[in-house]
């Protein structure tokens, strides 16, 4: 079954306008928002991150990677978190994502399929060794 | 609800446009027939009118664009259609008058709760969805009704499915599908059956019904008794979500929990379980390594819920627990060699004990095979056939025949493969029956003569 991405994107703007709400009750939304997809069975994973201020960017740009703290330096759109949701199509992925308790200008979901083993050669030395690993970390 | 960023909705491209409507429907026609189906005390007409607004909705939105808040759309039509219905019966019975009169004016169906006027959002009563969604899959799933329409009804009401795709994925003409919900609606109506949660004398006899449409959903996905179609992963894992749906709503019932472990469990073996050419792999052969890591933690997961729910309630456990507790056993096993094949045999003999029947001796007898030798199986596999339960299928020769390869008995074991083979309704299990029986007959080292594993009867 595919695998769907959501990504939570946005900008400074965003992050701002949510960063005057109350904080319980941006919880509920989201919990109410987690909870239909549950019920739905949809829900396989999701994570949120922590402030991108505390974070680094490595940027590759030059032929050393030039590393800084903080969020991108020029791009002003900052990855926030991400659920995987177990959806038959692409349509009903994005319509979850639509459904996401987010308002606002700034504010996104990028939606991408996730890989699968499919979309890798099996007979690969290190797609095999990727297995043992997913094995040991129980994800796939 | 959101719904105003549909970027397949934009007008002109109808193929996403369904989609798109499709998707919608899929998440939310639970909620939609059950709100109606409350309201109006009518599950089939609640069902007529929830699909007459699917299909206007497949008509207008790809047209028009996606409405703002599709699933108000959805129940808005569906309401004005069911107020549409109730007056037309009205000229002949004046009971349908007043009605439909209540629905248009927010009044109430004798015995329903009143439905408010104007926002159709109001319908939803959050503290009753969860209850109108169980109800649905109650009486989807009655047992006053076929097997084939409780399928069919509850891939449509429950699981959202068009009557299309309902019947792409069992195979069948549409017209066969939608004469079976009309039929299925009508012997609904004609036994009363109310649209409720059963009440605690019935409810265990109809959660056993409900558990075991997702089952026959998900092995109806999983392996097609006829055709060539080996694997139908969408309605396999219609049935994996379905199970998920069911433990959010009766999450203190043991074997629901059971019953999604088990699929869980059974669903993380598909990415193994077909080869190149789309031919099965059976258990033994698969590549383990390709095994849904994230379903076995998710089925195990389940599993041990399974077990805290049974601690809280008592009482042994179920046939979905055990089939799980032996899918787990599999799961957990490094290779075929080091698995805990005593351990298989007694879930089977607690299985036996539980829900005997001569597929569960029969899969007794594979395991008895890999933990004490085909010497000590084929006793068990005689007296299968024997019993005559499986006669006329290929089961007991195909596994008679891996027996007798192992035994030595070459053609003894020709003779039972080339048998099951020809009883074999699935073109690619009979392809893998006829390869064993050829390379027996030709003398060649067959993979069992070195003491490979047998395949239990439901092969991978």
């Amino acid at each position: 079954m595919p695998k769907y991405m959501l990504i939570m994107r946005g900008t400074d703007e965003g992050q701002a306008a949510y960063a005057e709400k109350d904080f319980s009750e941006v919880i509920a939304a989201m919990g109410r928002y987690n909870e239909s997809m549950m019920n739905a069975g949809v829900m396989v994973a999701g994570e949120g991150l922590s402030d991108a201020a505390e974070g680094a960017v490595v940027d590759f740009s030059e032929e050393t990677p030039v590393v800084s703290d903080g969020p991108y330096g020029e791009t002003k759109e900052l990855f926030n978190g991400f659920w995987i949701i177990d959806v038959p199509t692409r349509a009903d992925a994005v319509e979850w994502a639509s459904r996401a308790p987010l308002h606002g200008p700034g504010n996104k979901i990028e939606v991408r399929r996730v890989n699968g083993t499919e979309d890798f050669p099996q007979d690969d030395e290190w797609i095999q060794k990727e297995a043992v690993w997913r094995e040991q970390l129980g994800t796939n | 609800m959101a719904g105003a960023a549909r970027d397949e909705l934009s007008p002109g491209d109808a193929g996403a446009g369904r989609r798109a409507v499709e998707a919608v429907w899929r998440i939310e026609s639970a909620r939609i027939v059950g709100a109606l189906a409350r309201y109006t005390g009518d599950f089939a007409l609640a069902e007529d009118v929830a699909s007459e607004a699917l299909a206007d909705a497949l008509e207008a939105w790809p047209r028009d664009g996606a409405p703002r808040d599709p699933v108000s759309w959805l129940m808005t039509v569906g309401r004005r259609r069911a107020i549409d219905a109730f007056r037309r019966r009205a000229g002949r019975d004046e009971r349908y008058a007043a009605l439909g009169r209540d629905l248009a004016e927010g009044g109430a169906h004798a015995g329903a709760a009143p439905l408010p006027p104007g926002d159709p959002d109001l319908l939803f009563d959050p503290d009753r969805i969860e209850d109108d969604r169980l109800a649905l899959l109650f009486v989807a799933c009655h047992p006053v009704l076929s097997r084939e329409a409780r399928l069919a009804l509850t891939l449509r009401v429950v699981g959202g499915l068009t009557s299309e795709q309902v019947a792409a994925s069992l195979l069948l003409p549409v017209p066969t599908v939608q004469a079976r919900i009309t039929r299925a609606k009508k012997t609904l109506a004609a036994a009363d059956v109310p649209f409720a949660v059963p009440p605690a004398a019935e409810r265990a006899e109809r959660l056993g019904s409900v558990l075991q449409v997702v089952y026959l959903i998900f092995t109806e996905g999983s392996s097609a008794s006829t055709g060539d179609s080996w694997l139908r992963l969408d309605l396999a894992h219609e049935a994996v979500r379905l199970a998920r749906q069911l433990v959010q709503l009766v999450p203190d019932e043991p074997e629901a929990w059971g019953l999604l472990a088990l699929l869980e469990l059974t669903a993380a073996r598909f990415p193994a379980r077909t080869g190149p050419d789309g031919e099965p792999v059976l258990l033994a052969d698969q590549d383990r390594s390709r095994w849904d890591r994230s379903a076995i933690r998710r089925g195990r997961a389940a599993l041990a819920r399974a077990g805290a729910a049974r601690d809280g309630a008592g009482g042994r456990r179920g046939p979905y627990g055990l089939q799980a507790a032996i899918a787990e056993q599999h799961a957990v096993a490094p290779s075929v060699d080091a698995t805990d094949w005593a351990r298989i045999v007694e879930l089977y003999e607690a299985l036996a004990r539980v829900a005997p029947s001569p597929v569960v001796d029969l899969n007794r007898a594979v395991a008895v095979c890999m933990a004490a030798g085909p010497e000590a199986a084929l006793p068990l596999v005689d007296a299968v056939a024997a019993g005559g339960g499986l006669a006329g299928t290929y089961l007991v020769p195909s596994v008679r025949g891996e027996l007798l390869t192992r035994l030595g008995r070459t053609a003894e074991a020709r003779t039972e493969l080339e048998a099951a083979s020809r009883l074999c309704g699935n073109a690619r299990e009979r392809a893998v029956l006829e390869r064993k029986a050829a390379a027996l007959a030709t003398g060649a080292d067959d993979a069992q003569a070195d003491g490979a594993p047998v395949s239990d009867a439901r092969g991978a």
